[in-house]
């Protein structure tokens, strides 16, 4: 299944909805999206895997590799994981303490943009 | 010719075949004829399906990655073993194979260390994943073996 991505703005955030299959043959345009983000300006994104069935390792690194991305701007990363069978994923490989979950967009919206930005 | 009086006897176990190019594009394509192996026995689970699809999709991302590596145009060949305990599938490739000793050791989750691996979670996945998986590799490619078992975790 092909890669969905669709880019909105909410307040001081950027949404990329993904929808489809998060592996080795879509990652290259999920990493181009976050690159695209942030060169317009873009700093605090949030990633809504909300029609997402499935991710691989592949695209878990490429996840590691656009938070070190938005962590040299200073701006923040946050996922929206809402299945049950993804989050297992990330406590599986650990990076359930890399990433913060959150089961809904407004959830992170509402809360604003974190007030402690690790650099 | 057998008679009515006879039960036919089901095979103990039913191999699928399939071979792919090596192009992630044919990815889901295993996944789907892995997950539809697995579902002609009623009795695998669908979440240990689903831990079976991750796990293949990994070994058959290794895979194409080994034959890009050396620009190789053989096909992956994926191989699934349905029987009524369990289900095996090997993934071969032809690529150069790997050195198990050498796979990167992850910094913790919270050393920022962290996020300079983006690679090398493929494997110790398909090991959580899988109730037994073994890995043989030499300079003639590598063999995945994955098997689940219907009744673990009940």
């Amino acid at each position: 299944m092909s890669l969905g991505l669709i880019v909105d703005h909410d307040g001081p955030f950027v949404v990329l909805a993904v929808t489809g299959d998060l592996e080795m043959s879509s990652t290259p345009a999920f990493r181009q999206a976050v690159i695209e983000a942030l060169a317009d300006g873009d700093r605090h994104i949030i990633i809504d895997f909300g029609g997402t069935d499935f991710i691989d390792s592949t695209g878990l690194g490429a996840l590691i590799g656009a938070l070190k991305r938005v962590r040299t701007l200073e701006g923040s990363l946050q996922i929206v994981c809402p299945q049950i069978r993804l989050q297992e994923l990330f406590k599986l490989t650990d990076l359930h303490k890399v990433f913060t979950l959150h089961e809904t967009v407004d959830e992170v919206v509402n809360a604003g943009v974190p007030t402690e930005v690790v650099s | 010719m057998s008679t009515p009086e006879e039960t036919p006897v089901r095979p103990a176990t039913e191999t699928v075949r399939l071979e792919i190019p090596a192009r992630p594009e044919f990815l889901g394509l295993v996944r789907t004829v892995v997950a539809a192996a697995a579902n002609i026995e009623a009795d695998f689970r669908d979440d240990r399906v689903e831990d079976l699809r991750l796990a293949v999709s990994e070994a058959t991302t290794n895979a194409i990655e080994a034959h890009q590596l050396i620009g190789l145009d053989n096909r992956i060949s994926v191989r699934a073993i349905v029987s009524d305990d369990r289900i095996e599938v090997v993934v071969k490739d032809k690529g150069k194979g790997f050195d198990p000793e050498k796979l990167d050791i992850m910094p913790d989750p919270e050393d920022p260390q962290r996020l300079f691996f983006e690679n090398g979670l493929g494997i110790p996945l398909m090991r959580q994943l899988a109730d037994e998986s073994d890995i043989s590799t030499g300079d003639d490619g590598t063999t995945v073996r994955l098997v689940i078992y219907t009744r673990s975790y009940l």
